[in-house]
């Protein structure tokens, strides 16, 4: 296990061009798990991942990491505690993989040092723990959508960081490259204790992965906590304005969303039990 | 498995090591190829000419001893000429892939978004309309390249400049700019129009060492500053977001390679004038030799030297007629800027 972090969002208001996108946020963090922030398009959640991430400056309130603002953190001291994948990184034409993920260990390296044993380390464990270590000598540009945002994922874990953002990871993977990447997170989470934090589209992904469930609606946090007491038929309809029916997933035992819409149904309403 | 330092390496490790000593291999080889081709067309253009020196005749001239003749020629007409070409040369190159890859375009040139422009239509102004000197002339351009860079920085700033927005606002300036031009050379006597013309094609003639210092002196300034930015600038290729969660503040990047390069381009062209393209195609030219990965400021610096020192070589002595080293760049520069803008329309590639 590694340190533990505490990450706090404080009375936290943002937006772009003073316009308030998050009101009076306050949210805390669980150390050494993983939270998941879902909600409704444009509601705010990458806005808030962004904050917590010191990408945006808020117009009030402050994010807290251990105690200290992280805005008034040196970049590259934060940067060796947080790292982020944002929604779509570039990757510069003709790079190859191992370069790629090597610019991960950016924050770890000094202005003109050269590249040390264990700089190829870090890149080689996080090629190997992405199971991208036979695409190392790859250009980026030629690999699948999969391959890419395992590329991806294994630039952030060379970064070593014990707190991990993530901005939709699963975006454009089809559903077994959705599972293997939540699997290879949760695989992070149980043998580094990294902190992961991610924005996820899919609630019963969210729900399955996660150990704390964040709703945001209207720029302000519905309901956080365990995903069986977050995502009720109730907070669905209110932070999505979606009839359903939430059942227990036989899969995992975690709850289970199934969208009751206005075509294709045969239970108008839902069960009540 | 093998140690190095204490850390014992696993396979994969072993692959990216082998991996990256193969790509930093090649890029020593092809920046200790394009030193010693540059150095070898240095040496040339101070042997050939009108008259031929030995390799002898010129190193004792270099060393100070006086001989007729060639003290003269080699001494005060070619060794200056060489020196800036050589020198103007690394800083367009500098500036050009700075801004190429700050702005992750190969448009992104200084003489493509205007800053060359502003210096041209202000130095043209300045002999036309108010008769300065040349060294009045050399300031006047250098404040408008700075000038020009800022205005379009600003016109474009909206949450942060957007790339393709800053080198179209870029492109309409500098057409404004070279509308300016054309209708001050309307008005221009005919004296001026000589000196006139080296402020838009770029000339070396009449090279002397007043001119050579103040761009070493901008170089001696501005290179360790841009070179200190090389991991950062590499860094923001990945996308602000990105770069800025791995620690690197990437305004203050972009303010910093903004100000050296401008500086870098501003003192070479009131030394030379703009030689046309050479910003431009140094950048892409040397990222095509040395393959993607490390920073390419060295490498382009060093094929603008060596483009600029062909150029002036070749339009001298090698054409039958005199060509200033600009219409030359300019005419290899041109099907070149064609070739790319179909090339990147089709991949929609980087440099």
């Amino acid at each position: 296990m590694t340190v533990e972090h505490t990450l706090t969002a404080q009375n936290l208001t943002l937006g772009y061009n003073k316009r308030a996108v998050v009101n009076e946020l306050d949210l805390d963090i669980l150390p050494g798990k993983i939270t998941a922030i879902v909600g409704a398009n444009a509601c705010g959640k990458s806005t808030l991942l962004r904050a917590l991430s010191r990408l945006l400056m808020p117009l009030s309130g402050r994010v807290v990491l251990d105690g200290k603002d992280v805005h008034r953190m040196p970049a590259k001291q934060l940067a060796r505690i947080l790292g982020l994948l944002p929604q779509s990184p570039i990757a510069p034409e003709g790079i190859t993989v191992s370069d790629l993920v090597g610019r991960g260990r950016h924050p770890h390296q000094r202005l003109f040092s050269r590249w040390s044993a264990e700089d190829a380390a870090a890149v080689a464990a996080a090629l190997d723990m992405t199971a991208t270590g036979d695409l190392a000598d790859r250009a980026v540009d030629e690999l699948s959508g999969g391959q890419r945002q395992r590329v991806w994922i294994a630039m952030a874990l060379a970064q070593r960081t014990d707190l991990l953002l993530l901005d939709e990871p699963t975006t454009f993977l089809d559903v077994s490259h959705q599972v293997e990447i939540l699997d290879l997170l949760v695989e992070l989470n149980q043998t580094r204790g990294t902190t992961i934090i991610m924005v996820l589209h899919d609630l019963n992904l969210a729900a399955r992965y996660c150990d704390q469930l964040v709703a945001i609606a209207a720029g302000g946090i519905y309901a956080a906590g365990d995903p069986a007491a977050v995502l009720t038929e109730q907070s669905i309809k209110s932070v999505f304005g979606l009839d359903s029916q939430v059942i227990v997933d036989p899969v995992s035992g975690k709850p289970l969303m199934l969208p009751i819409g206005r075509r294709r149904v045969i239970v108008r309403e839902p069960e009540k039990r | 498995m093998t140690t190095l330092t204490g850390v014992s390496l696993t396979a994969t490790a072993q692959t990216i090591l082998s991996g990256k000593k193969r790509r930093v291999r090649r890029r020593r080889l092809v920046i200790a190829s394009l030193i010693a081709l540059m150095t070898a067309i240095f040496c040339v253009s101070l042997m050939c000419g009108h008259t031929f020196y030995t390799p002898e005749e010129v190193w004792r001239v270099v060393l100070g001893e006086n001989i007729p003749g060639a003290s003269f020629t080699v001494g005060t007409l070619r060794l200056p000429r060489a020196a800036l070409a050589l020198l103007v040369g690394l800083s367009f190159g500098f500036a050009g892939v700075a801004f190429q890859t700050m702005l992750r375009n190969p448009l992104a040139s200084p003489d493509i978004i205007g800053i060359s422009s502003g210096a041209t239509a202000a130095a043209v102004f300045a002999i036309v309309a108010l008769s300065l000197g040349a060294t009045a002339v050399s300031i006047f351009a250098v404040a408008a390249g700075l000038g020009v860079a800022l205005l379009v920085y600003l016109l474009s700033y909206k949450n942060g400049a957007a790339s393709a927005r800053l080198i179209l606002i870029g492109i309409g300036i500098a057409s404004m700019l070279n509308s300016v031009t054309s209708y001050l050379l309307t008005q221009a006597s005919e004296w001026d129009l000589q000196e006139v013309m080296r402020w838009m094609t770029g000339s070396l003639n009449g090279t002397v060492w007043k001119t050579v210092l103040p761009v070493l002196g901008s170089q001696l300034v501005f290179v360790p500053l841009l070179l200190s930015q090389s991991k950062n600038l590499s860094m923001t290729q990945l996308g602000d977001d990105t770069a800025a969660a791995l620690g690197v503040r990437v305004n203050r990047t972009r303010l910093i390679v903004t100000l050296a390069s401008v500086g870098l381009i501003a003192f070479a062209a009131a030394a030379s004038g703009p030689i046309a393209f050479v910003a431009f195609l140094s950048g892409p030219i040397a990222a095509r030799i040395v393959g993607a990965g490390g920073s390419l400021f060295l490498p382009s610096a060093l094929m603008g030297a060596l483009l600029v020192l062909t150029a002036d070589f070749s339009g001298q002595f090698l054409l039958g007629v005199r060509y200033p080293v600009g219409v030359i760049t300019g005419i290899l520069g041109a099907p070149y800027l064609v070739w790319l803008i179909v090339r990147t329309n089709r991949r929609g590639g980087f440099l």
